[in-house]
């Protein structure tokens, strides 16, 4: 092909999108809302799945230890259950910092529960607070938390807890979660698929007499097909960057906007720059594809005349 | 040499309609053919073969050297390229401007620009509408748009021009202005068929006349008449 047919086919293509002004705001429009409404739940998605990872990430091991052992035995231990691969953090809890947080999470109208408790009556063992890198490794952890106490003697450890049972539980539901985000962005693809290329076929269809006269002058098939084919990705490329500027100045606003009132609810949304990335790949690459795929689509059924 | 050749051609159409019985017919360079006869007796099918729109059950067709009936569909643009082809309804671009619409045939050839500037505004020129080649189809009257379409059609210099009834939608001094550009581009060397229902415009003309009735050729005459009640 020519270069000077090349940049016919893009002036052409873009000259079109003018030419059938309101078609190509129909198809326009049809992307527009079909991206906007994939992108609201791309944008949902990313939150929900962000926050399972969070809750994943909360979940801790408690170790708990003998009450007669002394402070370099601690240390000791400390750094032993510190050099297990999984763990990331190992913090140790004072039997006077226990009873702090159990004061606190009992709330002030149950605290007499525990007076008198105070100092040498502290009923409660010095324990760590063990955290892992992957929450999935937890039983790991454990496992070799119990090892680091058989392999002492005097089995400084007493008991060592991090929700047997509840944390499976949690996983489950933070997948699913996961997994209805995802079929739910997946399905809403697919739909704008059908919605965009039904909307781009139905301006194409109403110009099957142009291509017609096209091939009684004798143009060949590819010389018909360039300028659709431009028509198409422009068409995607203006509405799905229009629908990503949109998105997230409307997304980053939001997060300012809400940022003090949820960080009260200890939720943390997704940052604009972590969002903007993938949304706007994705959008603009759907978009793009789509209006291509539409047009390609659709004139090939009117060239075979 | 002939420019177009028929022998025994048979068109049946999907639904059975037999639109041409065994048309044998020779067409030569720079003649002026009026296609004449009662409507659906296969004028528009004769004229659909010549221009590859359709292909014959039967027979062999060869337009330009080329056997028609045979071609591969990828050389079907280039064989279009030396035929031009005008309807009763004129079928330009509503979009594109009277400049546009011409030069689209020769942007589909591929041709230079500049040559296409130069060219464009040559045949406009000569079917009289240089000064309005920034107007668009609306806004000009039937007359004008057929001139248009006739522009379209010869600015690739085919050596065939095919109109069906180009005449059929305008008035007799309209027409009778069209009728003067088709001669004047056959006196400049293009084969012309024309199909029409134009009794006075056959009998002023005086050219060959084919009469088609019931898909077969009922009369084929060098200088004819129309020959039907009008």
């Amino acid at each position: 092909m020519k270069l000077s047919t090349i940049l016919r086919h893009m002036r052409e293509g873009a000259k079109n999108i003018i030419r059938n002004g309101w078609m190509s705001f129909a198809s326009m429009s049809s992307m527009f809302i079909s991206l906007f409404i994939l992108g609201v739940f791309l944008l949902l998605a990313l939150n929900v799945n962000a926050m399972a990872d969070q809750i994943e990430s909360q979940v801790q091991i408690r170790v708990y230890l003998q009450l007669n052992v002394d402070q370099a035995k601690v240390t000791e231990l400390q750094n032993k259950i510190g050099n297990i691969t999984e763990v990331s953090n190992v913090r140790f809890v004072s039997k006077a910092e226990g009873l702090e947080i159990l004061r606190e999470s009992l709330g002030k109208e149950n605290e007499d529960l525990i007076e008198g408790y105070e100092n040498e009556k502290n009923p409660l063992p010095d324990s760590f607070t063990v955290e892992v890198y992957d929450p999935l490794t937890i039983e790991t952890a454990v496992a070799q938390i119990e090892a680091v106490n058989k392999a002492d003697e005097a089995l400084p450890i007493a008991k060592v807890k991090y929700g047997q049972g509840t944390v499976e539980k949690l996983f489950t539901i933070t997948n699913v979660v996961r997994n209805v985000g995802f079929v739910v962005v997946i399905g809403l693809g697919i739909t704008a698929m059908f919605l965009i290329s039904n909307t781009i076929k139905m301006t194409i269809i109403a110009r099957r007499r142009e291509i017609g006269i096209m091939k009684l002058v004798g143009a060949t098939n590819s010389f018909i097909r360039w300028p659709f084919f431009i028509e198409g990705a422009l068409i995607g490329i203006i509405s799905s960057v229009l629908t990503t500027v949109v998105i997230l100045v409307a997304y980053s606003q939001f997060v300012d906007f809400t940022e003090t009132d949820l960080a009260l609810m200890m939720i943390k949304l997704v940052t604009f720059k972590e969002a903007a990335g993938m949304t706007a790949l994705l959008l603009i690459g759907l978009g793009t594809l789509l209006g291509i795929w539409g047009s390609t689509i659709s004139v090939r059924k009117y060239l075979k005349v | 040499m002939n420019v177009i050749e028929m022998q025994d051609i048979w068109k049946t159409y999907a639904d059975g309609t037999h639109a041409l019985r065994g048309v044998s017919v020779r067409i030569d360079r720079n003649e002026f053919v009026y296609l004449v006869g009662p409507s659906g007796a296969g004028k528009s099918t004769f004229m659909k073969l010549i221009y590859r729109e359709e292909v014959p059950s039967k027979g062999q067709i060869s337009v330009n050297g080329f056997n028609i009936g045979k071609l591969k569909p990828r050389k079907i643009p280039y064989v279009r390229r030396n035929i031009g082809v005008i309807f009763q309804d004129f079928r330009l671009l509503p979009k594109l401007t009277v400049f546009e619409n011409v030069a689209f045939a020769m942007e589909a050839i591929e041709a230079p620009r500049r040559v296409i500037k130069r060219r464009t505004m040559e045949v406009l020129e000569l079917v009289g509408l240089k000064h309005k080649h920034a107007s668009l189809p609306a806004q000009l009257s039937g007359g004008e748009q057929q001139r248009v379409a006739i522009a379209r059609a010869i600015v690739n210099n085919p050596s065939v021009i095919v109109a069906d009834e180009p005449t059929g939608n305008l008035d007799p001094e309209t027409s009778l202005g069209i009728m003067n550009l088709l001669e004047e581009i056959n006196f400049r060397g293009s084969t012309i068929v024309m199909a029409t229902h134009n009794k006075d415009i056959v009998n002023s003309m005086r050219k060959r006349v084919i009469a088609i009735e019931n898909g077969n050729i009922v009369r084929d005459e060098a200088r004819g008449e129309y020959g039907y009640e009008a």
